[in-house]
């Protein structure tokens, strides 16, 4: 059943933005049209790209905030978040835990 | 059959109906909706766009491009590794790769982990489970993941908890005592809950899922409200999603109050306000599924309170869309056609922010 939303209305996450739109959402209480605008904004792209696999792939490869693959040497998990941290200009808890254990 | 469109009962059985008996059932409860909560039906022209969604003839159907949203995700990786009692598919696998599944594999836009029994009350023993596991799926994620459980508050009284069945009090007409059954839980349960997020909070988790508040009735939504604003007050940058278990908040105490708000018998519209209050920054409205009436009846009503909700938010509303509730059949595993069709409503009628 959830796999029937995301094809019917889903932002399909790493396969496109959707992960960094619901974290504007969750970070700033944004609404879906504000955080979909703040999240293009940002990567330099259209609203309308934000959902598009072919467009988000590139862009996700270049700034290393996570691809759905396994692409070797691509930053993976909490390296992930924490140029996504950049990149959206938020603060992610578990970059934060992890500098105060690395120093 | 040449004028009659293939639609669904609220338990999922397929049926057959004209176009004028779809719009009938349409209107019919938008209505219902409009007059229990006192909220606006949906126009001429929200119905016919209904209608039009209902009857495509495509068994599948979508929103426009550029009007996708995030879909949050409810009970965790028990959905792959947990039983029929959870809907779960009984795929043995750690609740890591049951999160990675859901992140790399089905394009989820969020996740949650989630203990076994999905209720706050019995992480309490095994915290330290939960936070080493928070911990290395942090690690491994790049999508936000929550802790998600219910509040649960039936799980505080005999036999499972330490007070006293209201519901054995009332029958014996011991009202008072059964008031202060309910307030005794759900100060409880506030701390539990409170509790236990602060640890999780600890090992970097992002935040925190409240799935099907007010179970238990207004001393549920009591629990829950006062365990965001503890949550909100000590980690300002936690995320807080407070999804609903009923269209209607269940007056079991009838007098609880959340900062001078009665609990009891509030509609979608009027729980958001409460909820933002709180500290959520993210609100899940239900609408609950009639199995004895058409898929067009279900959606329509959903629609209407939803609409109503999502105006009256200043807060991201991620729908709840699961099995029976937000015009879904009350089945456990939902038609594709009924789904699509219920997921694209929403989006385009009733304007949510998220599924």
């Amino acid at each position: 059943m959830p796999i029937s939303h995301i094809m019917a209305s889903g932002l399909t996450g790493m396969r496109a933005a959707g992960d960094l739109v619901a974290r504007m959402q969750f970070s700033e209480d944004m609404r879906i049209n504000e955080a979909k605008d703040y999240v293009s904004k940002k990567l330099g792209v259209e609203a309308i790209d934000l959902g598009d696999e072919y467009v988000m792939r590139e862009i996700r490869e270049e700034l290393d905030i996570g691809v759905l693959t396994s692409v070797p040497g691509c930053a993976k998990g909490i390296a992930s978040k924490m140029n996504i941290e950049k990149l959206l200009d938020i603060e992610i808890n578990c970059c934060d835990k992890f500098r105060e254990i690395t120093g | 059959m040449a004028n009659e469109y293939f639609v669904r009962m609220g338990d999922g059985e397929r049926i057959s109906m004209t176009k004028e008996q779809i719009i009938a059932d349409l209107q019919e409860g938008s209505a219902d909706a409009a007059d229990l909560g006192d909220i606006p039906e949906l126009s001429g022209d929200e119905l016919d766009k209904l209608a039009d969604i209902i009857m495509d003839s495509n068994r599948i159907v979508s929103v426009e491009p550029g009007m996708e949203i995030p879909v949050t995700h409810d009970i965790g990786s028990i959905r792959i590794d947990g039983d029929q009692g959870n809907s779960g598919v009984g795929i043995p696998a750690s609740r890591l790769v049951g999160c990675m599944m859901h992140e790399r594999g089905f394009g989820a836009d969020t996740m949650e982990l989630g203990h076994i029994d999905y209720s706050f009350k019995p992480v309490k023993p095994v915290i330290a489970q939960e936070c080493q596991t928070m911990e290395s799926c942090q690690q491994n994620m790049t999508v936000p993941l929550l802790y998600g459980a219910m509040p649960n508050l039936g799980l505080y009284y005999t036999p499972d908890g330490p007070f006293e069945n209201p519901g054995d009090l009332m029958k014996a007409f011991k009202i008072n005592e059964a008031r202060e059954s309910i307030e005794h839980a759900g100060d409880h349960a506030t701390r539990d809950i409170t509790w236990i997020m602060q640890h999780l909070q600890k090992v970097g988790c992002d935040g925190v899922n409240f799935d099907t508040i007010g179970a238990a009735g207004d001393g549920d939504v009591y629990a829950s409200l006062y365990a965001m604003k503890a949550l909100r007050e000590e980690f300002p940058n936690i995320y807080i999603e407070a999804g609903m278990a009923g269209e209607c908040t269940l007056g079991m105490h009838g007098e609880l109050e959340f900062e001078g708000n009665v609990l009891a018998g509030l509609w979608p519209h009027e729980q958001v306000p409460l909820a933002e209050e709180a500290g959520a920054n993210m609100f899940g409205p239900v609408c609950n599924t009639n199995t004895s009436k058409s898929s067009a009846w279900n959606l329509a009503r959903s629609v209407t309170f939803t609409k109503a909700a999502v105006e009256a938010s200043n807060i991201p509303c991620h729908v709840d869309m699961g099995m029976g509730v937000g015009g879904i059949p009350m089945f456990e595993t939902p038609p594709i056609d009924a789904v699509t069709r219920a997921s694209k409503a929403m989006v385009e009628i009733a304007g949510v922010d998220g599924i």
